[in-house]
């Protein structure tokens, strides 16, 4: 250690930059090494190995029923499946927080069974409902006991319809895929519900708001700071799982159709290749979509969304 | 004050308890139209509470609480209470305007949505006229040029003078203050109790909770100490401070002045 300077300088003239030797990382260096070579290999093995079929690929990637499942299947299932599964999870989570036990008891036995029974599972058995009845009906309960029960005959029903042109392949698949992604969603929005400060609806309780305007006004839109990323997951995850509809079955979607295409011309490698693209795509448009998305609902937050650590991903470990 | 009108809180025997816990042992208090009361007491006392209990965010066990002549939370016909329905508590809230210590402002609005939210979504006012009237209540507060800016970006006194606007435009008429100064630095104490000052000039009827003596002796018509969740003693500020009747009081002065 050197001793402080003591002669007192002529006034407090801003002191030199500092110029220090960074400290050295030998070992990032060499990690970089080792992924470059290992890039060099695997970009070497794509060009060179002509299993991968690239000029087939892209031949037979964008064929008319190929972007049919895409558009019809793939692309319609995620939609509507994440419309339905949020504006279903929002009732679910405002019923799971209600007062009435009754309410928040269907609630969670609701998320309770969404949950627990796997995607795949859930769209089999919505593909079978037909098995159930040949007619669905709408009218008044128990028509036909409550006849019974007093010995005459009467038909109760305004409206029935043919189990088979009701439930269509791909009414089940949404239903399948919908009402377990609603599920999940209903616990993400419960948790962002919670994380708002009491104290922010008792203000707008004190200024006479009422339950609905307090939740659409003042709730909400501070737990979709806290919503929005995990939902992202929820989106990103359904749109791979609308791969799962061909066991409804329900055979216009992309990996239905691609497969399709490789196991008729004998080339199903590249067509798996395709598939990838695909919805390596199909994700970073969604990934652009939630930054966006992000970036509208952190208004009047310091921190800017990019900042914040990225640790909502609860209930998207599919 | 006017003597003719009736009072405008009028509290008779009010009793409240969390689970087992006892908070409200019986208040009994009156507010005059026009009146500044002001509540102290050591922490725990039951002064939030009672606050809370006048606009109803906390139904109480036993006793009556009038505001402006009607039952707050309740109907009566008869000997039986019938409870309000959520429209007709929030009818009577719109009388109320409410100041807390945290502010609470809505961090996803601008100061001036903040201060149009309410009259917008529940006096169904028309977007311009609401907009201009916040404008005006942001300027009177000495906010005219932070009407675009979120709270995030204001400070504390800042924060709650634009809270005191969001009350007042819903034109109450009765404001109560919960501890307004108590979360803010030294410094921006003076300008949120002038905003209140002139208030109470204006003629608003208030029920301030807080610790500044100073201001209960220059702005208040009345003081009330409480402690253990009963009323131990009421009556002119300036006597109630340099001339306490109660031990309690006394102590307790002793400690904030
Ligand atoms: N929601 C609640 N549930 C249970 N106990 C509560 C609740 N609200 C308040 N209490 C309790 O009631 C008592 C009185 O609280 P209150 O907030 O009215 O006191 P205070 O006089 O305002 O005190 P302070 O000066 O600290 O704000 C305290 O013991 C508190 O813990
Ligand atoms: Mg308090």
């Amino acid at each position: 250690m050197t001793e402080p300077d003591k002669t007192p300088d002529a006034g407090p003239a801003r002191p030199a930059p500092i110029k220090a030797v960074p400290v050295r990382h030998p070992g990032r260096w060499i990690s970089v090494a080792v992924l470059a070579v290992l890039a060099a290999m695997f970009v070497h093995m794509l060009l060179t190995n002509d299993k991968f079929g690239w000029a087939f690929m892209v031949d037979n990637m964008f064929r008319p029923p190929v972007i049919e499942g895409l558009l019809r299947g793939t692309i319609l299932l995620t939609v509507l499946g994440m419309v339905i599964g949020v504006s279903l999870g929002v009732v679910v989570a405002v019923m799971r927080l209600s007062p009435n036990p009754v309410l928040s008891g269907t609630a969670w036995l609701y998320t309770w069974f969404f949950r627990a029974v796997p995607r795949i599972v859930l769209l089999v058995l919505f593909g079978n409902l037909g098995i159930l009845y040949q007619s669905y009906g709408l009218g008044i309960p128990f028509d036909e006991q409550i006849a019974d029960l007093f010995g005459v005959s009467f038909d109760g029903r305004f409206l029935e319809v043919e189990a088979r042109s009701l439930l269509t392949p791909f009414i089940a698949a949404l239903l399948g895929l919908a009402l377990s992604e609603s599920a999940y969603m209903a616990e993400i929005v419960r948790a962002g519900i919670q994380s708002v400060d009491p104290g922010q609806s008792e203000a707008a309780q004190a200024l006479g708001m009422s339950r609905t305007q307090i939740m659409r006004r003042v709730v909400l839109p501070q737990a979709m700071r806290v919503i929005i990323p995990p939902t992202g997951n929820e989106t990103i995850a359904l749109l791979k799982d609308t791969a799962l509809v061909a066991f409804v079955p329900l055979s216009v979607e992309l990996f239905f159709q691609l497969e399709a295409v490789g196991k008729r011309t004998f080339q199903v490698f590249p067509m798996y290749v395709s598939a990838c693209l695909w919805y390596l795509a199909l994700t970073s448009v969604l990934m652009v979509g939630q930054y966006f998305l992000e970036r509208r609902f952190g208004r009047g937050v310091a921190v800017s969304g990019r900042t914040r650590p990225r640790i909502f991903t609860a209930g998207s470990g599919r | 004050m006017s003597e003719t009108a009736g009072p405008m809180v009028r509290s008779e025997q009010v009793h409240k308890s969390f689970g087992r816990l006892e908070v409200l042992k019986g208040i009994d208090l009156e507010v005059a139209q026009g009146e500044v009361m002001c509540l102290i007491g050591p922490s725990g006392s039951g002064k939030s509470t009672f606050l809370r209990c006048i606009n109803h965010l906390e139904k109480i066990d036993a006793g009556r609480l009038w505001v402006n002549g009607h039952l707050v939370g309740y109907r009566q016909k008869g000997d039986k209470l019938y409870e309000l329905r959520d429209r007709e508590v929030s009818a009577q809230r719109r009388e109320i305007g409410m100041v807390f210590q945290r502010f609470n402002l809505f961090p996803h609005m601008t100061a001036l949505e903040n201060v149009m939210e309410a009259p917008v979504r529940v006096k169904r006012t028309p977007k311009a006229r609401a907009r201009e009237r916040a404008g005006a209540l942001l300027e009177s507060v000495g906010l005219g040029d932070k009407v675009r800016t979120y709270p995030s970006a204001l400070s504390g006194g800042q924060q709650q003078r634009v809270a005191i606007a969001r009350a007042l435009a819903m034109e109450p008429s009765l404001m109560l203050f919960d501890e307004p100064t108590s979360a803010l630095d030294p410094e921006l104490v003076g300008e949120v109790l002038d905003v209140m000052k002139r208030l109470a000039l204006d003629g608003m009827t208030m029920i301030v909770v807080t610790h500044e003596i100073g201001f209960a002796r220059e702005v208040g018509d009345s003081l009330v100490f409480m402690d253990g969740g009963v009323v131990v003693e009421k009556g002119v500020p300036r006597d109630v401070i340099a001339d306490p009747k109660h031990e309690r009081t006394r102590s307790f002065l002793s400690k904030v002045l």
